[in-house]
């Protein structure tokens, strides 16, 4: 075969070009998602049924509204739209509109400038605050300034129970921590798994570590954490909860090969009304999925709800809830003055309209609005509705999830050690010194 | 490198056939090679560079870029994880190899046949071939739950393990999806090896009555040498990158038995927003990689450099 030399010297010219050219391409992408024309904004929401067509009819009910400053939204799924976005603010490719669940990701835009300061727009618009629940601004506060809307519905995390097994085994629902230990004595002995959990997605886990902690140690251990105090972590309250963790995985409290279930597919939901569980400790949000995709067990009645047990010698209140305060929408500080516009007057006029409102509760959640026990008591869910409602409304500290207010890379780190705490193969006290390493990241 | 002065005598004949002609040819020839090399620079070169100034900064992936000195270094090099992430990484790597090789070896020599019913089954076999990575894990992630997969529904109790909950379970799992993954594009580099072998050499050693096992040591293995070295290749290489099947499998877990290198890079990058230290192990990773493939290349001899290399 003849195969000619090519010189050193005309593929040092090629390489020497190479980069020029590739700056050249990479200018290119100045307009990005962000960039709309006219006076429009644009919207990055999550897919997913009941949510995305009832922000879909809000989207083009306030697009027909205002045929001038339309909004344009585009769906992805959860787990996607969390790198995605991020992704995106940092290249500088924001939506005007930046949908998030507050905390430490929102602290982490609001502290690089991304995402706009809205404050004196809440001054401005009295009405628009008073119209939430007051707790839902905890979440979208950093350094005292308002960085977000709340939107959407509360959902705290609650007990959830199967009544035709407790029925069968003759039981109450626990309402202590003792009473749990004896229950998951009583149903595996039936044959039942005590408590379903999806632990592949691990924030399923972390969610009995939040309520624990509470209950043990009071909502300041985790405040203190919060603020990053040092050894905050390193709390006795913390190393007994995650004892108490320990204790129950060794009792067989969760259902067998609970480290590989996701709570993606719903299946730690169909364990519990398939009867396979007999409890399960979840966020208010698969009311709505279980009533749906269980067959008739919400609407006979089987499904039992409450709060998390007390625990004897524990400082926290009992009436003390975690969960999801709200969902958030943010505006991107990148977006132009006419975009900003359109964007703050969907957010006051164009999300949580009454017909929105009423979706939600049709679909078994509590809207963040205040004013609207009347819509909830004529409900057919309205126990649940109530219970929630209640829940959220009377808790003296309603915690937001820990991988929400966290920082970024103390919620990795988080749900990377719990996923071992429940594997026991780290112990409460490396937990603690593990999690202890994180403070201030 | 230091192969270029043995290859020197082979490559003479047609480096002066070229001077002949003239140095004009060369000029042309070496510009069409500008749109690749264009592409080379531009999608590899560049992040490349990029991945590795990153590595000396400090970075959130939203905020302002500081600079973080040897800091990323240090602080990857002194955590556990990074060396529970490269055992991981070798241990699945090899254990691939282990695996797919022989069945691939076989396999490819069972379908380089001509009856009919081999074609049929070769289609079977290709299968896997044709789903992507993601449509695998989540399929097997539904056929191996616990309570509502595959062992439940047919009534077989010794399948009903937690296999994606149990460490070792996990990581020996992960090896059998990717071995089911890949051993048909495996299969097929060694059909069409095998099919390249001249018919004569065993025409040839028929009438000296060599048995189909003697032929399969004595002419099949070592005229698929340079075969099985591209396969390796592929195979070890790739096994570095694994990760939207091991991601949606198990997601690293359980805890950390399943976080292979990329995937920790990808976790530490993209969840807990650390764009430095997940820089400094995709730089590991590249040079795994190179170092990788050049011991492959290595391994083939300087025949192979002779034979495959030319017109480098």
């Amino acid at each position: 075969m003849k195969q000619p030399q090519t010189s050193r010297r005309s593929f040092l010219a090629l390489a020497a070009l190479a980069p020029f050219a590739a700056a050249v391409t990479s200018a290119c992408g100045t307009s990005g998602p962000g960039a709309s024309s006219g006076g429009g904004a644009s919207m990055w929401y999550l897919s997913g049924e009941p949510n995305q067509t009832t922000m879909q009819k809000a989207v083009d009910a306030f697009s027909s509204a205002n045929p001038d400053n339309k909004i344009a939204a585009t769906y992805f799924q959860n787990d996607a739209y969390k790198t995605k976005i991020k992704t995106a603010i940092g290249a500088g490719q924001a939506p005007t509109i930046i949908y998030g669940w507050g905390g430490g990701t929102l602290k982490t835009y609001a502290e690089a400038n991304q995402v706009e300061d809205l404050t004196s727009w809440f001054g401005e618009n009295p009405d628009l605050k008073n119209k939430f629940f007051p707790a839902a601004f905890g979440a979208a506060t950093v350094n005292g300034k308002i960085y977000a809307v709340p939107n959407q519905y509360v959902a705290p995390i609650v007990l959830f129970y199967n009544k035709e097994l407790f029925e069968k085994a003759g039981a109450q629902p626990p309402k202590t921590w003792d009473d749990v230990m004896s229950l998951v004595k009583t149903f595996n002995d039936m044959g039942v798994a005590p408590f379903s959990l999806g632990g592949q997605s691990r924030w399923t886990s972390m969610m009995w570590l939040e309520y624990l902690l509470d209950r043990i140690g009071g909502a300041e251990v985790f405040t203190a954490i919060f603020e990053g105090k040092p050894n905050a972590w390193m709390d006795p309250a913390v190393i007994e909860t995650g004892t108490k963790i320990q204790e129950l995985v060794s009792a067989d409290g969760f259902i067998k090969g609970f480290s590989s279930i996701a709570a993606d597919s719903n299946a730690d939901q169909a364990l519990l009304f398939t009867g396979k569980a007999a409890m399960m400790l979840h966020g208010s949000w698969t009311y709505g999925a279980m009533k749906k995709g269980g067959q008739n067990f919400v609407q006979d009645g089987k499904l039992g709800f409450i709060p998390f047990p007390t625990i004897s010698g524990g400082k926290g209140d009992p009436k003390n809830a975690v969960g999801n305060p709200a969902a958030y929408m943010s505006i991107s500080s990148k977006a132009t003055d006419k975009e900003k516009e359109t964007a703050k007057k969907f957010l006051k006029d164009g999300i949580l309209t009454d017909t929105v409102i009423d979706t939600y509760i049709n679909s078994g959640s509590v809207p963040i609005v205040n004013g609207i026990e009347d819509k909830l008591d004529t409900s057919p869910d309205k126990d649940f509705l109530n219970f929630v409602y209640d829940l959220a409304k009377n808790a003296p500290n309603f915690q937001q999830s820990w991988d929400q207010a966290l920082s970024p890379t103390a919620a990795e780190a988080l749900l990377n050690n719990i996923d071992q705490l429940f594997l026991k193969s780290i112990t409460p006290q490396q937990f603690a010194e593990n999690m202890n390493a994180t403070l201030g990241k | 490198m230091s192969n270029t002065v043995s290859t020197a005598p082979k490559t003479e004949a047609a480096a002066r056939t070229a001077t002949a002609k003239g140095g004009q040819r060369d000029k042309a020839l070496a510009w069409l090679t500008a749109p690749a090399l264009f592409f080379f620079v531009a999608f590899a070169v560049v992040p490349l560079a990029g991945v590795l100034i990153l590595s000396f900064a400090s970075w959130d992936g939203i905020g302002a870029i500081g600079s973080a000195g040897l800091g990323n270094w240090f602080s990857v090099l002194a955590d556990p994880g990074l060396y529970n992430a490269l055992g991981l990484t070798f241990l699945i790597m090899i254990a691939s190899w282990l695996v797919q090789t022989p069945i691939s070896l076989l396999l490819g020599v069972f379908t380089a046949g001509s009856q009919r019913y081999r074609a049929a089954l070769a289609v079977l076999y290709f299968l896997p071939l044709l789903l992507s990575s993601a449509a695998v894990a989540i399929a097997f992630k539904a056929l191996l739950d616990p309570n509502f997969g595959l062992a439940t529904g047919l009534g077989l109790p010794f399948l009903a393990q937690d296999w994606l909950g149990v460490p070792h379970l996990a990581v020996g799992l992960v090896i059998f999806v990717i071995a089911w993954q890949f051993v048909p594009f495996h299969t097929l580099i060694y059909q069409g090896g095998v099919r390249q072998i001249p018919k004569s050499l065993y025409e040839a050693a028929e009438i000296d009555g060599a048995g189909t096992i003697k032929q399969f040591f004595h002419i099949t293995l070592p005229q698929l040498k340079y075969t099985i070295i591209t396969s390796s290749t592929l195979m070890v290489v790739g096994s570095l990158t694994y990760f939207d099947l091991i991601f949606v499998l198990t997601g690293g877990g359980p805890g950390n038995s399943t976080r292979i290198l990329a995937l920790d890079m990808y976790l530490r990058g993209f969840r807990a927003n650390l764009m430095g230290p997940a820089s400094v192990i995709a730089v590991i990773l590249v040079l795994i990689g190179l170092a990788l493939a050049l011991f492959l290349q290595r391994l083939g001899g300087k025949d192979k450099q002779g034979s495959q290399l030319e017109g480098m």
